[in-house]
Order: structure tokens, then C-alpha cells, then sequence
């Protein structure tokens, strides 16, 4: 059994403007130990689609369809309370901004404590404390920093007390959306390392959300190509490299300049993302695509199995295969 | 080529900011040093960057360059003339010549203007032209920047643009003057990723059509190795390394270059690279390291570097280094 | 174009406007409510000559004292007033007080905020001290002061209002041009070669004016109950207009003798005004904040 089964995933933003499908019919499993990158533009769902793991879609977002089972269970479906032993122990969640997620009233102690406490209440604080120590040497910060305030550390610090946080309780799997964006490139290396070495060390699967493809094709085992909530392109981070089939996921790779690479030409994608709550009809791309074909601008591509667990929502490569 | 922009022992301290007591009791008072004395210069019709991390003084530096902050200490050319002191009518007509774009597009366009006026009105402040025969020029900018049909945007304000528009209706502010030099901090760091390139190829055609020099800012060396024709490495105020891009990336000196490239992802799953570690974090610009202010963290360094600071030399033709130890 | 076609493009303007508010919740709701309560309210002053049934200073219409019948709705005051000419007429006064005291905070609380934070610096902290003495005050003792020193009158009143919701007005401001200075655009004004007084009211002017008119709305309201306290304890205007906050005064003396009429009409009207800008004002700072919009 998968650690995370994910199946046909609907997510809406029901705002007074009108509903925003923000995503659509996703599915996709990881197992235990495995790093899953979630790619996409803003817009794209990823974040929408990371929080509705942990069913902590922001009001006015409603999970409309599908499952997101965990060890089994489905989670769409559990009662409230049941979802906090979810929550933090089973799947942790480390957000972008690490300057304004922690509590800047209260000592990195007490964050530790109260998290380690509230999942485990026979735990003495002493112990809690003990264990938060162990913690932050494994982060790299000393230990007897535990009793100073989240302003006194800079912020790749904070990002490692969050992940910190977000590893204490050993959950299986790890959400870190965007976790190095507001870093430097330097500390963003630290941070990803950081990451890297708790999962071998721990043996958690992560889901690694960014909309910097170079970040994901280096660190993540598979990627998913999200584009204005419809998976766009599902396959391992080699083989995505090797043979990128979907036409935006061509365009996104010839976009990113590589620094070892001389004398690189950059192709642009024509266009702009699209007005989620004007939709065009058929293949969400297609306006923006250059080999737009008649069947594009009328009907949704499916997602097509191209073989060597290689997904593409494309028609291009339905010749031969099942329609749906 | 001749030098358009050029810039000597440039200064940038800030007081810091302290309470009323602090500032009756305190022997001395603090400065951040944004900007510790650089020297650099930039040649007409090339695309000059300075890189480097947050806090590293490069905003700052193009800042001054602008003239939008005063220099601590340190002398300004544009064009062989001192322009460091000039002030009132001869500054506002500096302005037409150098422009700026800015990070954040959401920030950079007044809410209240309709584009028309947040593009065209730099005009009417230097009595160029007035209504419609400000639209025309408007129209004829919007067009250049890639907005067509260009009538369909001149009512429109801003927040009915996406972030990519928006940043070309910036563009299109800053060259409806016909300047010679535009500051562009971090122009495309906010844009998403499938609309950047677009973007940084508009400003490479403007720059063939306009005959346009830049004085590029950004921390993604990745953006700045495709975009720039020199390249400058800040640190804490200084220049640690500079040199044509070429020579920058196949032979980066400074350990610092070093360090920044070895951490900038590759996007290739297949390409393992050796990385090289740095301790510690950037120190405070309030408290410069004595000596070479990289030695805190420098994995090379010697007892040398933490009383002298290293001057930056020539250490191959127009490649420089500020290293004890690294030399021609 | 004809006067009628110009009052009709006025109107077909507004009531889109006005409908388009009712789409926007419940603070769409609030501020139509208001509106619609201070133009009724503005209506019945403008046209109460007309429609009043006797002169509201005429003593000895009626009986004295006489309680509410068909004869005089609102019964008569000790005077033999009819209540109801009075109430009618009565609003004149405040509303003119209110409209004026907020005409005269807006021109120097505005401005002095503006170029205060603009300027910075001494000139800065100056304004800033001696505004934050005045704000130290309780405001209804220092309308009093000046009040009781200027004299009465409608423009004397007016003033010593105004002096109190100055600073209000002046700190609001102050506040946002802080944070609008520093954003990127008015740089690029600068960058462009802006003068100071283009960069302020270009630039930074037009993005404060939602709060202003917030903070107009609740001084509006406040200006009325000001008003009111002022008259009632006999600051106010001379008694030969008609005036609900001398009603008041009158009302709360008949009171021990059982006559509840004299008080209880004009205290709902100050009520009520106050109401309608406070239901105005609830309304618009929901609309016209940004984070509330997107």
C-alpha cells in the first residue's frame, strides 16, 4: 500500500466572483521514502493541492471530488478530530515564509513543547526539551539557542527551526511548500541539503513544491507539471529531462537558463497563464501552445499513459491509444 | 567602447536608527555600510550586473547611482561628468537620461493612475507634452514593450494587469524619455517563470533598438550569466570579484564566486556536482570582519586574511579579484 | 443638453453605482442604509419651510405643553411650540455645524499631515508634539474651552469641533504617507524628476483619500453629538432658531413634570443622524480597504 494515494482530486475556490477550479482531477501515489516535486506557476494549484493533503485548503476552498488516502485511509472524509493525529504526526507541512510562522512572542522552547506535547501528553516538558536539543543539533544550530526568540535567528535559522518542527514528531511524509523562495541561494543549498539528509536519515517521503524546475529536477526523485489545476505531465525527473513530451514542459525547460551550459538561447513561451475564472475551452495551453491542433481548442485532453510510468495530458500522443 | 557610468570609491553608510536615550548616551554612532567603497565602471551598450545576496549593498549601489540616494563618500560619472553633486533643473534633466525599473510591479505603479498617465506622465512633469499629443508617445511605447494592441490598455489601471504586464508597462515608463542607461533591480525575480524569458528578451531588443545600456541587479546568477555582458560578485559592501561573464564562470577565483555557483541548482537530475561549503552566515553589516571581510567563512583562509584587507586587482586581462592569494 | 438630460445622466451614473454596492455583502448593505437614512434626513431639512404645518419659533401656537394628538403629532413645549415644526427645521443647524466642521479638519488636518510626514524631520516632530497635546485632551472639554472663548454662533461651534478631530484627521494621514513613501512608484516619480508637490498630490494624495473619507464619515457623526452636548450645555446657537440640541436642553427641564415629547423627538433625530454616517462609515471602510477587495 502507497504511503499517499491521491485520486481524481477536485479542488474549488468558491469566491463572489465566481467558482475557481483551482484543481482538477488529480491523482497520483508516493511511496514511503520517495521525493515528489509539484512544479507550477502561480495559479498553478500546487499550493492548493499541498494543503488539501493535510485537508487544510483556506476558506473559500472546498474539495469538491476525490479522495487523498494516508496509510488507507481517506482523509477527505475524516472527522476533524481525527485529522489532528494526522496533522504534524503523519504529515508535516513546512510553509514558504519562515519569517512569519513562528510565534514571535514565544522561545523556540516553547514552540517544541507545546508541538511534542500536545501529540504526546505523557511526555515531561523536561524531556520534550531534551529531545527539541537533539533536534536542532541534528539542524546544525546549538542547542542552548533553544531558549532565545524566533527575531534573534536569521531567516534561513528559522527555516531550519521549522523544518526542525516539522521533523520532530518523525512523520512519514513532509509537505515543504516553497520552503527556500524567500532564501539565498546559498542558504537555499543548506536548506535543501538539510532536507536530504533528515529523509535518508528518517526514511520520510517529501513533497517538494516549487516553481523553480532547476530546484526540482535536482532534488526530487518524479516531478508533476501542474498547470491552472490540470496535471499536465507526470514521469520521473530523468526521464522528464531526457524526453519531455508535454509542450509546456518543453517551453518551461528551454525557458530556465543553466548555468553550465555556454551560450545557451532561451526560448520564450508565448502568452500568459490563464484568467482561472475564464477558462478557454478544451486544452487549458492550447492558446499559448505551437502545436495547437484542431481537437485542442474543443475537448479536454486525458491523461495519457506513454509507457515508462510517464503521464502527459496531451493530445499529441493519443494516436493509437485509448480515447477517452 | 567608452565608459557611460562610472563610479569611484563609492560610500554608502546608513545611521542606524536609535531610541532617544541610546542617542544621548552613545559614545559613537553606528552605521550600516551598505556600500564600502567600490569601483567599477560600465561601457556604453553593454548589460553590467552586480550580483550577489540580499544585503550585499547592490540595490543600494544602483540606488545611488541614480542619484534617488546621496553618497556617503565617493564620486559618480554619467558621460565624464561628475554627476554626484548635481542638483535642481540639472538633475531633473539627468533624469531623462537615466531611468529605473523596480523588483516589485505591484509596487512600482501608482493604483490611482490609469496607464496612460503612469507611463506618459513623466512627460508632463518636463512640460515634453500633454494630452493627446502625450498619448501618442504613450501609445508608440506601450507598442515597443509588447502591449498591442496599445489601445487596449491606456484606460485600464493597474491592478486590472497581470504581474508580467505590469512590469512592461514599467519598461515602458522608464524608456518613454529615450534614455542612454537604465537600472533594472531585479526586473524579472517576481514574474513567473514561463513569462521571464519573454521579458528579458524585450529588454535585450530594446536595448539593440534604443541603444540602451544596462546596470543590471539580481541574485540568480542564472538570469545573469544569460543576460549580461560583465558581471560583478558584491559582498558586504564590496566588490569580491569582477570580470567579463565568460571568464567568470569558467574560472571563478574568489572563493566566495566559487561557493555562490557551486549552490545554484542545475536543472539536470543527472548532473551530480561537487558543492563548496561555506560556515556560518553573511555577518551583519553593522559589524564588518576585520581584514578580509570574507574570512569568517572562507574555507582557504589564512591568519593573513583576518588583518589585511585585500585590494581588488587585475588578476588576468580585465578579470578582478579582491584575494590575498590569488594573484597574476 | 438640457437641464432635466443633465440631472438624468447624474442619476443614470449614480444608481448603478448605488446598485452595485448591494452586490458587495452586508458593509454594501450597511452603507446604503446610511445613505439613505442622511439624505431623507437632508431632504426633510431642505424642504421643511414648505411642508412645516406653523412656524417653529412662534410661541403660543397651541396649548402648552400639550402632549401628542392629531393636532400636533409631537405635542407643544412650554412655549406652546408645535414639536413637529421644530423637529422638521431643527436639523438645519447641525447639519450645517457638522458639514462645516468637517470642511474646516479636512483643509488643515489633511494638508498639515501631508507635508509633515512629506517634510519629516523638526517640522515633523513638531506638528507631531503639539497634535498629540491636543489629542491628550478629552474632546468635549476642549470644544467646551473654546467654545465658551470664541462665543456662540454656527462658525464659533464649527471651530471649536474642528479643533478637536483635527489630529485624527492628521494621524490618519500621517500614517499613510509614511507607508506610501516608501513604496517603489513615487520612487520612480523621483527617479523621473517629480517635483515634491507633483509626488505628493499625484502621487501620494489620490491613495490616502479612502481613509480620509472614513475618517470624515465617523467625524461627521461625532460632530453631531458634539454639536448637540455643546447647545445642550447652552454653547450653542442664539434661541431664535429652531435647534434639536436646544430642544434637548428644554426637554431634559420638562422632564420631571411627565412632559417625555419635548426630549424624546429631537433625541432620536440626533440619533439617527449620527446613525446614518456611522452606518455610512461602518460600510465604506469595509469597501474601500484593498485586502478586503481582492
Amino acid at each position: 500500500m502507497p504511503l499517499l494515494k491521491i485520486g481524481s482530486l477536485t479542488v474549488d475556490y468558491r469566491t463572489s466572483r465566481g467558482t475557481i477550479r483551482a484543481v482538477e482531477d488529480v491523482s497520483f501515489s508516493l511511496e514511503k521514502g520517495e521525493t515528489l516535486g509539484l512544479v507550477g506557476e502561480s495559479g498553478s494549484g500546487k499550493s492548493t493541492l499541498g494543503l488539501s493533503v493535510i485537508r487544510l485548503v483556506p476558506y473559500p476552498g472546498v474539495i469538491v471530488k476525490g479522495h487523498v488516502k494516508i496509510d488507507g485511509k481517506d482523509i477527505v472524509r475524516l472527522p476533524e478530530h481525527e485529522l489532528r493525529f494526522i496533522r504534524g504526526r503523519k504529515v508535516a507541512y513546512i510553509f514558504q515564509d519562515p519569517m512569519t510562522s513562528l510565534n514571535p512572542i514565544k522561545k523556540i522552547s516553547a514552540h517544541f513543547a507545546e508541538l511534542i506535547r500536545t501529540h504526546e501528553p505523557n511526555v515531561k516538558e523536561a524531556k520534550a526539551l531534551e529531545r527539541a536539543k537533539t533536534v536542532l543539533k541534528d539542524l546544525g544550530i546549538r542547542p542552548e539557542r533553544i531558549n532565545d526568540y524566533p527575531h534573534q535567528f536569521s531567516g534561513g535559522m528559522r527555516q531550519r527551526i521549522m523544518i526542525g518542527l516539522a521533523t520532530a514528531l518523525n512523520p512519514d511524509l513532509v509537505i515543504a511548500d516553497e520552503p527556500t523562495t524567500a532564501l539565498d541561494v546559498i542558504v537555499q543549498a543548506k536548506i535543501l541539503d538539510l532536507l536530504e539528509s533528515l529523509r535518508n536519515a528518517y526514511g520520510m517521503a517529501l513533497i517538494l513544491i516549487s516553481h523553480d524546475l532547476s530546484i526540482i529536477l535536482e532534488r526530487c526523485d518524479r516531478v508533476i507539471i501542474l498547470y491552472a489545476g490540470h496535471m499536465f505531465e507526470h514521469a520521473s525527473s530523468t526521464e522528464l529531462h531526457r524526453n519531455p513530451r508535454h509542450p509546456y514542459t518543453q517551453g518551461l525547460l528551454q525557458s530556465i537558463p543553466n548555468i553550465e551550459l555556454a551560450d545557451q538561447k532561451l526560448a520564450a513561451i508565448p502568452g500568459s497563464p490563464p484568467n482561472m475564472l475564464n477558462l478557454p475551452r478544451g486544452c487549458r495551453f492550447w492558446p499559448r501552445c505551437s502545436y495547437v491542433m484542431k481537437i485542442c481548442r474543443t475537448k479536454e485532453p486525458p491523461l495519457i499513459d506513454i509507457g515508462h510510468n510517464h503521464f502527459v495530458r496531451c493530445f499529441k500522443y493519443s494516436r493509437g491509444r485509448a480515447k477517452s | 567602447m567608452s565608459e557611460i557610468v562610472k563610479v569611484e570609491h563609492l560610500k554608502k553608510y546608513f545611521p542606524v536608527q536609535k531610541s532617544f536615550l541610546e542617542q544621548l548616551f552613545a559614545r559613537k554612532m553606528s552605521y550600516v555600510k551598505a556600500v564600502d567603497d567600490i569601483t567599477f565602471s560600465v561601457k556604453r551598450g553593454e548589460i553590467f550586473t552586480l550580483a550577489g545576496e540580499s544585503g550585499c549593498g547592490k540595490t543600494t549601489t544602483g540606488r545611488l547611482i541614480i542619484r534617488l540616494l546621496e553618497p556617503t563618500v565617493g564620486e559618480i560619472y554619467f558621460n565624464g561628468a561628475d554627476i554626484t553633486k548635481l542638483k535642481g533643473e540639472k538633475l531633473r534633466l539627468l533624469r531623462r537620461k537615466m531611468q529605473i525599473i523596480f523588483q516589485d510591479p505591484y509596487a512600482s505603479l501608482n493604483p490611482r493612475m490609469k496607464i496612460v498617465d503612469a507611463v506618459g506622465h513623466p512627460l508632463e512633469i518636463h512640460d515634453l507634452a500633454k494630452g493627446k499629443e502625450k498619448k501618442e508617445i504613450v501609445l508608440e511605447v506601450l507598442e515597443k514593450v509588447g502591449l498591442t494592441p496599445p489601445e487596449q490598455f491606456t484606460n485600464l489601471h493597474p491592478h486590472q494587469l497581470s504581474g508580467g504586464q505590469r512590469q512592461r508597462v514599467a519598461l515602458a515608463r522608464s524608456i518613454i524619455f529615450n534614455p542612454e542607461f537604465i537600472v533594472a533591480d531585479e526586473p524579472v525575480s517576481m514574474i513567473d517563470v514561463s513569462l521571464r524569458t519573454a521579458l528579458i528578451d524585450l529588454m535585450l531588443n530594446l536595448r539593440k533598438d534604443l541603444g540602451l545600456t544596462y546596470l543590471f541587479i539580481t541574485h540568480d546568477l542564472a538570469v545573469a550569466k544569460y543576460i549580461s555582458d560583465r558581471i560583478a560578485i558584491m559582498y558586504l559592501g564590496k566588490i569580491v570579484e569582477m570580470s567579463n561573464k565568460e571568464s567568470l564562470f569558467l574560472n571563478p577565483m574568489h572563493p566566495y564566486t566559487q561557493a555562490l555557483l557551486s549552490a545554484i541548482p542545475i536543472p539536470n537530475p543527472e548532473r551530480k556536482r561537487k558543492r563548496i561549503e561555506l560556515t556560518g552566515e553573511v555577518p551583519s553589516a553593522i559589524n564588518i570582519p576585520q581584514g578580509c571581510r570574507f574570512h569568517s567563512r572562507c574555507p582557504y583562509k589564512r591568519d593573513e586574511c583576518s588583518k589585511k584587507e585585500p585590494r581588488i586587482t587585475e588578476v588576468e586581462k580585465e578579470h578582478f579579484v579582491a584575494c590575498h592569494f590569488i594573484k597574476s | 443638453m438640457s437641464k432635466v438630460k443633465i440631472k438624468q445622466s447624474i442619476l443614470a451614473r449614480l444608481i448603478p453605482r448605488l446598485t452595485s454596492l448591494t452586490k458587495k455583502g452586508p458593509s454594501g448593505w450597511m452603507a446604503i442604509l446610511g445613505i439613505i437614512i442622511l439624505s431623507a434626513l437632508v431632504i426633510m431639512t431642505v424642504i421643511a419651510p414648505w411642508i412645516r404645518p406653523h412656524d417653529p419659533i412662534k410661541t403660543g401656537v397651541g396649548p402648552i405643553r400639550a402632549p401628542p394628538s392629531s393636532q400636533f403629532p409631537m405635542g407643544t413645549n412650554h412655549l406652546g411650540q408645535d414639536m413637529l415644526s421644530r423637529i422638521l427645521c431643527g436639523g438645519s443647524i447641525m447639519l450645517q455645524i457638522s458639514t462645516l466642521s468637517v470642511l474646516v479638519c479636512f483643509l488643515i488636518g489633511v494638508p498639515l499631515g501631508l507635508f509633515s510626514s512629506y517634510v519629516g524631520g523638526i517640522f515633523d516632530r513638531a506638528c507631531s508634539l503639539v497634535i498629540d497635546a491636543i489629542y491628550a485632551f478629552p474632546g468635549l472639554v476642549i470644544a467646551i474651552a473654546i467654545a465658551a472663548m470664541l462665543g456662540p454662533g454656527v462658525v464659533n461651534m464649527a471651530l471649536s469641533i474642528a479643533v478637536v478631530y483635527i489630529p485624527s484627521y492628521f494621524r490618519i494621514v500621517r500614517s499613510q504617507v509614511l507607508s506610501i513613501k516608501e513604496l517603489t512608484y513615487v520612487e520612480a516619480a523621483r527617479a523621473s524628476g517629480a517635483k515634491w508637490h507633483t509626488i505628493v498630490f499625484r502621487y501620494i494624495f489620490p491613495n490616502v483619500i479612502p481613509s480620509i473619507v472614513v475618517v470624515a464619515t465617523i467625524n461627521f457623526a461625532d460632530a453631531v453629538l458634539t454639536a448637540a452636548g455643546l447647545t445642550f450645555i447652552g454653547l450653542g446657537v442664539t434661541k431664535d432658531v429652531p435647534d434639536w440640541g436646544w430642544d434637548l436642553t428644554d426637554g431634559r427641564a420638562l422632564l420631571s413634570s411627565g412632559t417625555w415629547w419635548v426630549i424624546t423627538f429631537p433625541g432620536i433625530m440626533i440619533i439617527l443622524l449620527a446613525l446614518g454616517f456611522t452606518l455610512i462609515e461602518e460600510g465604506l471602510s469595509e469597501l474601500l480597504n484593498p485586502k478586503l477587495q481582492r
